[in-house]
């Protein structure tokens, strides 16, 4: 543990004292980062809206109930989630193949079920159903996982990913295929066979750009090689990110005086590019500042599976963090131009419902792993 | 409750715990990538995005270029540019647009379909970037808003061209239109290639020639101040022009052949048969180009193309007609190739014709019939009963064969958009196309042209030309010096025959359909010092029942018969192929052929006296 984690630990501690881990069963010290991050999410998006009330008071709600879902989540132990993977995980499938069979369109891709009430992603579901599933899987036989079990593994994730890649939402499926492989990862693969994988896709990306792809997708990495080839189209939001984020400096600008954010240059401002408006607003100062949240909240998330008593909880909590991680990671990667551009939200920070409320859920989990723990082995 | 406890030895403990703690160090090492990256970006690079973004001064913009001008054989100019204001808002720079619109209404008047094109546009573009509101503006408008220029920031009125057809609807329908382009057509093309113009070729060679007459895109970097509005131009990329295109047309001969047509609808083709040079392409009725390459509203573009005379249809190279008696040169030809008919022998004619145990009759034009008539007679005199034998000697597989060697039922090779092929039917074609096998009665009526026959103005107007040639195929073409068509190859092969005595037996026919005693065309042959060698046709639109009187007056208008005639001149040394298609014309004699004349009057007095065809209106 870090020497900041350590301090936040110790204020947190001394504030809420032990009722929130036996009785709320709540982990302080995660609560209180995830506070963190999201204070800071509201007053960039105030920003981000241009100083938006209206908008700001919209994101609370769904905070609110990204809050609730997460102390409701808490309540339940591991061993339940444990008893329900398979279920959980085979209702996702279910649910993903009626999107594609009559699920709503919206922007050329069909995500959505409707609920009547609201519509409903089933992706959102697997983002936490997928490591779950994993994790029994793996925990089920001993470790470190054998190549037979692996393979076995990879198919099961492969499936959910394939599904949500063909509707097409490019970003979740390469945040679930990350998230059940970095399940697969804690599970003790081989490193071999993570050398053979690793072969196998760049072996296979030259084979996917001959012949799997279409002229669009492949004019979209050339974009992203060089933004400069179409900079009125795709490379647009790269070049106008980038130089919001550079024109941002050291001390940034100052909140509510990003031009870049303000005289509407960066596209989907508030959404999957909300990273731009805050370097440039903040600066290196402020972008460390979150990283290093991200960092703590993930090494937290970490320390939990470490702590973990059995070998499901172990890998859920684990797979969970770095899930977590991957999204910061590719996010902020696609926005400063590290990564290609594929549609993900910056986490609690972003506008947008459902996938906040799935990530505050899933800090929900790691904390029922960490406040059960004691219950159970004592 | 099971929780697999039992295995949860030290060393699997240990196996998941030193994987978290190397994906842990992975994590950090990747947030330090992160951080570098984003502090290389923040601090190495800062000056140079500081200095982009200061006052976002460098706007991308591009620029349209000239579209390329289009002229006739004599350089007389068929579309050009034409400046033009337009009127265009910024909306990042307006703060109540709703507001401002009303107030622009009182000054320039904004259709309610103006400001629905505005919100879609707007929709589609970013804050900055100038949308079109109003593309045309009077010069009163502009010095309107000239004077009030103060009151309305983010407005501006901006110079551009717009494409201009001088002849308005002459030879609308070869030269073609531009129009607005659609999402569709967006969608369908490179995005680069039109972003910052809005008009693309929509028919014609307009739309032919849409890659060479629209020219290379160009770009501007702009320096704008705090509020968008430019303030100097940082490095420029010149467009590259479209290029200019000659054509074989002669504006002159197209307003004669449009003029000729009169009120009728049907179409006209003029062409150099030497080498397939188009000198006019005529289809009535037509339309102004002028009024779409504006900016039609919605309205009216429907109603044009509702109209039941169908103006915007280019029936010279779309409309399919029974051929008719047009093709009896051809099958005569074909026929004594073929060895059916020596050009001597005599069918007697009485009028009518039958098949052995089949009761229907098959009619001659001419109620009492023509006598015994040759190969010569049945062409000058178009007798029917002549090819009702010849037809059912040859059978339709040899009839087939034959006539499209001469290009009947294959393109014309023409590269205009909207060219239809026709059809020359054969045992195998209903099969495919019917699911039906052939009947000889119907081998019957293809003799004179009719039953499933179809062909296109200019396919006819080729195949005359191949009669012209003596069997040399020729591909028909609209660009001068046909840059473009080099290496184009006629859809048929030249035409050999043995015995090449027939070319001259054939065109002698046709010189008597226009110079014989009793030639069809007669009528037209008088006072002339060259010859003519024609055909007439006059096509069934709709079928009569057996025994039944053709009756013109009785018969709605739409289902009279459609006119024909196809000629070229003079008859030994061709040098134009004319060929008429009115539709619901009555006779190819009586309406058809005197339009010919009076093409081909046009051509060759132009050509003998050097008159200015341009300018002399008939």
């Amino acid at each position: 543990m870090s020497w900041a984690e350590s301090r936040v630990n110790a204020v947190a501690r001394r504030a809420t004292g032990d009722v929130l881990q036996r009785a709320l069963h709540l982990d302080g010290v995660l609560l209180g980062l995830v506070a963190l991050l999201s204070g800071l999410g509201v007053v960039i998006l105030y920003s981000a809206f241009g100083g938006s009330i209206a908008a700001v008071q919209d994101h609370l709600v769904r905070l609110a109930v990204g809050a609730a879902g997460m102390i409701v989540a808490a309540q339940i132990p591991p061993w339940q989630l444990r008893r329900i993977a398979p279920w959980l995980f085979g209702l996702g499938v279910v649910l993903l193949v009626a999107v594609l069979v009559v699920g709503e369109s919206g922007g050329g891709a069909r995500r959505w079920l409707d609920l009547g009430v609201a519509g409903f992603q089933p992706s959102e579901l697997m983002k936490l159903a997928v490591p779950i599933m994993v994790a029994w899987v793996i925990a089920r036989s001993a470790m470190p996982v054998s190549t037979g079990r692996a393979a076995a593994t990879l198919a099961i994730i492969a499936l959910p990913v394939g599904l949500i890649g063909s509707q097409p939402d490019l970003g979740t499926a390469v945040l679930i295929g990350a998230a059940g492989a970095g399940v697969l990862f804690l599970g003790g693969i081989g490193w071999r066979l993570i050398a053979a994988l690793i072969g196998l896709v760049a072996a296979a990306v030259p084979l996917l750009w001959q012949f799997g792809m279409q002229d669009y997708q492949r004019q979209r990495v050339l974009t992203f090689l060089d933004p400069t080839r179409d900079p009125l189209g795709a490379g647009y939001n790269i070049i106008q990110s980038q130089i919001a984020i550079g024109s941002g400096g050291i001390h940034g600008k100052g909140w509510l005086n990003g031009t870049q954010a303000h005289l509407e240059f960066i596209p989907e401002r508030h959404t999957d590019f909300v990273f731009a408006v805050m370097a440039e607003e903040f600066g290196l100062v402020g972008v460390c500042a979150l990283l290093v949240l991200y960092l703590l909240i993930t090494l937290r998330g970490l320390w939990i599976a470490y702590q973990a008593q059995d070998n499901f909880s172990r890998l859920l909590a684990g797979g969970l963090s770095l899930t977590f991680f991957v999204y910061c990671f590719v996010n902020i990667g696609m926005v400063s131009g590290l990564l290609p551009v594929v549609g993900l939200p910056l986490p609690l920070i972003s506008y947008g419902g459902s996938a906040m409320v799935t990530l505050l859920v899933g800090f929900g989990i790691l904390m029922s792993i960490h406040t059960h723990r004691r219950m159970w082995s004592s | 409750m099971d929780l697999g406890t039992f295995r949860d030895t030290p060393r699997e403990r240990q196996v998941v715990r030193r994987r978290l703690l190397i994906a842990g160090v992975i994590g950090a090492l990747l947030c330090l990538l992160l951080a570098g990256r984003i502090a290389y970006l923040q601090t190495a690079r800062y000056d140079h995005f500081a200095a982009q973004s200061q006052d976002n001064r460098v706007r991308i913009a591009s620029v349209a270029p000239t579209r390329g001008i289009i002229r006739d054989r004599e350089g007389r100019v068929l579309a050009d540019n034409q400046p033009a204001f337009r009127l265009t808002i910024v909306p990042e720079r307006v703060d109540d647009l709703s507001g401002l619109l009303d107030q622009l209404d009182d000054l320039v008047d904004i259709s309610a379909a103006e400001r629905a094109a505005f919100r879609d546009a707007r929709q589609r573009s970013r804050g900055f970037q100038a949308i079109p509101l109003k593309r045309q503006l009077s010069e009163a408008a502009v010095a309107r808003i000239a004077a009030n220029r103060h009151r309305f920031p983010g407005v501006e009125v901006q110079p551009h061209l717009i494409r201009h057809y001088p002849y308005g609807p002459i030879g609308a329908h070869a030269i073609g239109y531009v129009g607005r382009i659609s999402e569709s057509e967006l969608r369908s093309r490179d995005r680069r290639a039109y972003r910052g113009s809005s008009v693309i070729g929509k028919t014609g060679l307009e739309k032919a020639y849409e890659r060479r007459l629209r020219g290379e895109m160009g770009s501007e970097r702009i320096e704008t101040n705090a509020l968008g509005r430019p303030i100097d131009v940082i490095e420029r990329d010149p467009p590259t022009p479209g290029e200019d295109l000659t054509l074989t047309l002669d504006i002159g001969l197209q307003r004669v052949a449009e003029q000729s047509l009169g009120d009728y609808r049907g179409a006209i083709v003029a062409m150099d048969p030497r080498d397939g040079a188009i000198l006019a392409l005529a289809s009535q009725p037509g339309f102004d180009p002028n009024a779409i390459s504006a900016g039609l509203d919605r309205q009216t573009f429907e109603t044009l193309s509702r109209d039941p005379d169908q103006p915007l249809y280019n029936r010279a190279i779309s409309g399919r007609y029974p051929p008719g008696s047009v093709i009896k040169p051809f099958l005569g030809l074909a026929g004594v190739a073929d060895g059916a008919m020596t050009p001597d022998e005599e069918i007697h004619c009485d009028g009518t014709f039958r098949l052995p145990n089949v009761s229907r009759v098959w009619r001659d034009w001419k109620r009492e019939g023509h006598g015994d008539v040759d190969l010569n007679e049945a062409i000058a005199e178009s007798c029917d009963v002549y090819y009702y034998e010849l037809a059912d000697r040859m059978g339709i597989d040899r009839m087939h064969d034959w006539m499209t060697r001469f290009g009947f039922g294959v393109d014309s090779g023409l590269a205009l958009p909207g060219e239809r092929q026709g059809v020359m039917p054969s045992r195998a074609w209903k099969q495919r196309n019917r699911g039906e096998s052939w009947y000889r009665g119907e081998t019957i009526n293809t003799g004179i042209g009719q039953g499933f026959t179809l062909a296109t103005p200019i396919q006819m107007a080729t195949s005359t030309a191949m009669l012209a040639n003596r069997g040399a195929p020729i591909v028909p073409h609209l660009l001068a010096g046909r840059p473009d068509s080099d290496g184009a190859t006629a859809p048929v092969g030249p035409v050999r025959l043995e015995d090449e005595t027939l070319w001259q037996t054939t065109i002698d026919a046709m010189v008597d359909v226009v110079h014989g005693e009793r030639g069809t065309a007669r009528a037209i042959g008088e006072d002339l010092d060259y010859r003519i060698a024609g055909k007439t046709g006059t096509a069934q639109v709709i079928g009569i029942a057996q025994g039944e009187e053709y009756d013109e007056a009785a018969i709605d208008a739409r289902h009279r018969d459609h006119a024909l005639f196809t000629a070229f001149a003079p008859a030994t040394s061709p040098r134009l192929v004319v060929t008429v298609l009115v539709e619901n014309g009555g006779s190819g004699s009586t309406t058809a052929a005197p339009m010919a004349r009076r093409v081909i009057d046009a051509w060759m007095n132009r050509e003998e006296q050097g008159s200015e065809l341009g300018r002399e209106s008939r």
